[in-house]
């Protein structure tokens, strides 16, 4: 197997904060690879390291075959960044900041305007292409942004958090764009701080906190890890919450939690749904909610690490809601 | 496989040529000089701005100063065009300070481009929209009664000088640009130094009718010194003093500024 992206033992530190703390990955070539950490886990650093942008303070790292800080020149001939923020410039149109990539990638005018007109179409941008990036929508932002990182069609793409703010439709939309480029051969690092996203899109997940890989996996062994799925059942009534509690307790063989009216219990096997529905009706329990949701990003974190994730992890987008 | 028809080379370059640098140098130009075409605002600031200085200070101060507008002018315009450059400077950094913060610093420099041109970029750019400005003060100048009394020659000079010694003084705008945290704040950092600086100088009013406490400063001050090469080079008087010392201060500027700006560039990204 050959790996388009290889790091070893990286380590960079701001002042007394250490970003960085050892960091290894190794990501073989046409796959998508997760980095999947809260807020401050070190994620953009280590794109940043991997991009050729930062120097790590220990450590090194390849990029298709080249150290990024030696070869720093022709790693850049090989990859596409897409930064956490959307980096276009805002006083330049559509065209022009594909235009601008081009001619810097060292393409005759002809040939960057042809390449800018083709993917302002594939992003549908066409319309707004002769517009100021100022004038666009975040998700337009984000699209452009992405576009003008595929240029040169680079070999290895770094998306650090591409999906961070928008709107569910648009998010829709990019993820479908990163499986059209890997269909195509390109290896794709991709940062996010949503669990579902990397089970979208990633054979393999690093889960990062503070500075370090604390698990690594498949997305369908790291949810195994963590217990795969959540009951929760909110019963209208909450003095039924005692028998709800002893009802899913009993069906899961495992230990419910209550929070805000809602017992909350792990499950492994989404069959025990039916069986539980049955008990509640057979009990009379009137329910105003009966959902079963992937374990969330904050439940990966608390069950690995055992502390929670410093931020609100996603609620709505890793709901799948199943009303009764 | 023929190998003709892999899409990217075997073996990339290891670093990029001289000529590379200059193409993306260019590149990089032309992205700021277009970037005017969607922000009709800085065509203004580069325009109405200085027209705005030359008829302010020929009209409201000309008489006062030097007992008509005309002969006003004659002394005021290459103090005007210094205090015009100065202000010129910090497009600079103002836009670095943008590129920064808003994330098109890193990606520029995540491509395989020389590693430099970015800034020669910005600064070729600067350059252009300097040269707008000036063409521009010495036309309105002229059409006021300012008459050039040297020649083509001495224009050429003065340009020249003028542009040596905003290269110079860009270095503090990119060190500036670098250091804040967003673009708005290398424009107040302008305001507070420059105005001062050039009010403290004899580009508007000659050292003479300055209070005597300050008149030692405005013999060194930097503005004063690049004011007279330009009416030397411009209109009479002495030209290799005022000129010669133009250069040392540059040559200071560059040696202290250049350093620090790069030093903290390369800290920051
Ligand atoms: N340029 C910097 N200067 C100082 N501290 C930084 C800098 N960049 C990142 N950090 C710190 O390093 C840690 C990791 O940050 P980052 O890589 O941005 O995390 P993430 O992208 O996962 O949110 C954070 O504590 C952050 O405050
Ligand atoms: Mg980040």
């Amino acid at each position: 197997m050959t790996y388009a992206i290889r790091a070893e033992g990286l380590v960079r530190r701001f002042g007394a904060t250490t970003a960085l703390a050892g960091v290894d990955l190794a990501v073989p070539t046409g796959t998508v690879f997760g980095l999947l950490g809260p807020n401050g886990a070190g994620k953009t650093t280590a794109v940043r390291v991997l991009a050729t942008l930062l120097a790590a303070d220990e450590g090194h790292a390849t990029v298709g075959g080249y150290d990024v800080r030696r070869d720093a020149h022709r790693v850049r001939q090989l990859i596409g960044l897409t930064g956490q923020y959307a980096s276009v410039d805002e006083n330049l149109t559509g065209t022009e900041n594909l235009l601008l990539i081009g001619r810097l990638l060292g393409m005759s005018r002809g040939d960057a305007r042809s390449r800018a007109r083709q993917l302002l179409a594939d992003f549908q941008l066409t319309d707004a292409a002769e517009r100021a990036a100022k004038t666009y929508s975040g998700g337009m932002r984000r699209r452009l942004d992405l576009a003008a990182s595929l240029v040169g069609r680079p070999q290895v793409l770094f998306l650090d958090e591409p999906t961070t703010g928008l709107d569910p439709r648009s998010r829709n939309e990019l993820w479908d764009i990163v499986r059209n480029l890997v269909a195509d051969g390109v290896t794709v690092l991709l940062t996010t701080q949503y669990l579902e996203e990397a089970d979208q899109l990633a054979g393999e997940i690093a889960v990062v906190d503070h500075g370090r890989v604390i698990a690594q996996g498949t997305p369908e062994e790291l949810k195994a890890r963590t217990g795969g799925q959540v009951l929760a059942v909110r019963p209208i009534d909450p003095a039924d919450l005692p028998t709800v509690l002893a009802i899913t307790g009993e069906v899961t063989g495992a230990a419910p939690e209550v929070a805000q009216s809602t017992v909350a219990v792990p499950v492994n096997d989404p069959a025990v749904l039916p069986a539980v529905v049955r008990r509640l009706d057979a009990a009379e329990i009137a329910v105003a909610e009966l959902a079963l949701r992937s374990a969330s990003l904050d439940e990966v974190f608390l069950s690995l690490t055992g502390h929670r994730a410093e931020q609100d992890a996603p609620t709505d987008a890793d709901l799948e809601r199943i009303l009764v | 496989m023929s190998s003709a028809t892999l899409a990217a080379p075997l073996a990339p370059a290891r670093r990029p040529s001289l000529a590379a640098g200059l193409r993306h140098t260019f590149t990089l130009a032309w992205r700021s000089l277009v970037q005017i075409k969607h922000n009709p605002m800085e065509l203004l600031d580069l325009s109405i701005q200085p027209v705005m200085f030359v008829l302010l200070f020929t009209y409201v101060f000309g008489t006062a100063i030097a007992g008509s507008p005309g002969d006003y002018l004659t002394f005021a315009l290459p103090g005007i065009i210094v205090q015009n450059a100065f202000f010129a400077t910090m497009t600079t950094g103002f836009g670095l300070n943008n590129d920064l913060t808003k994330g098109v610093f890193d990606r520029l420099q995540s491509l395989p481009v020389a590693r430099w041109a970015p800034l020669a970029g910005r600064i070729v750019a600067d350059t252009v929209k300097q040269a707008w400005s000036v063409a521009l003060l010495l036309g309105v100048g002229m059409l006021l009664g300012f008459r050039v009394g040297t020649g083509f020659a001495g224009l050429l000079a003065a340009f020249a000088l003028l542009l040596v010694f905003s290269l110079a003084a860009s270095w503090i705008s990119v060190l500036v640009g670098v250091l804040v945290s967003e673009p708005d704040k290398v424009q107040i950092f302008g305001f507070m130094v420059i105005f001062p600086l050039t009010f403290t100088s004899n580009a508007f009013v000659p050292t003479d009718k300055m209070p005597s406490w300050l008149q030692r400063w405005v013999e060194i001050n930097p503005a004063t010194i690049l004011a007279d090469a330009l009416r030397g080079l411009l209109v009479s008087g002495p030209v290799a003093g005022p000129v010669a010392r133009s250069l040392i201060w540059a040559a200071v500027l560059l040696a202290v500024f250049a350093p620090l700006a790069v030093r903290a560039l390369r800290r920051r990204a």
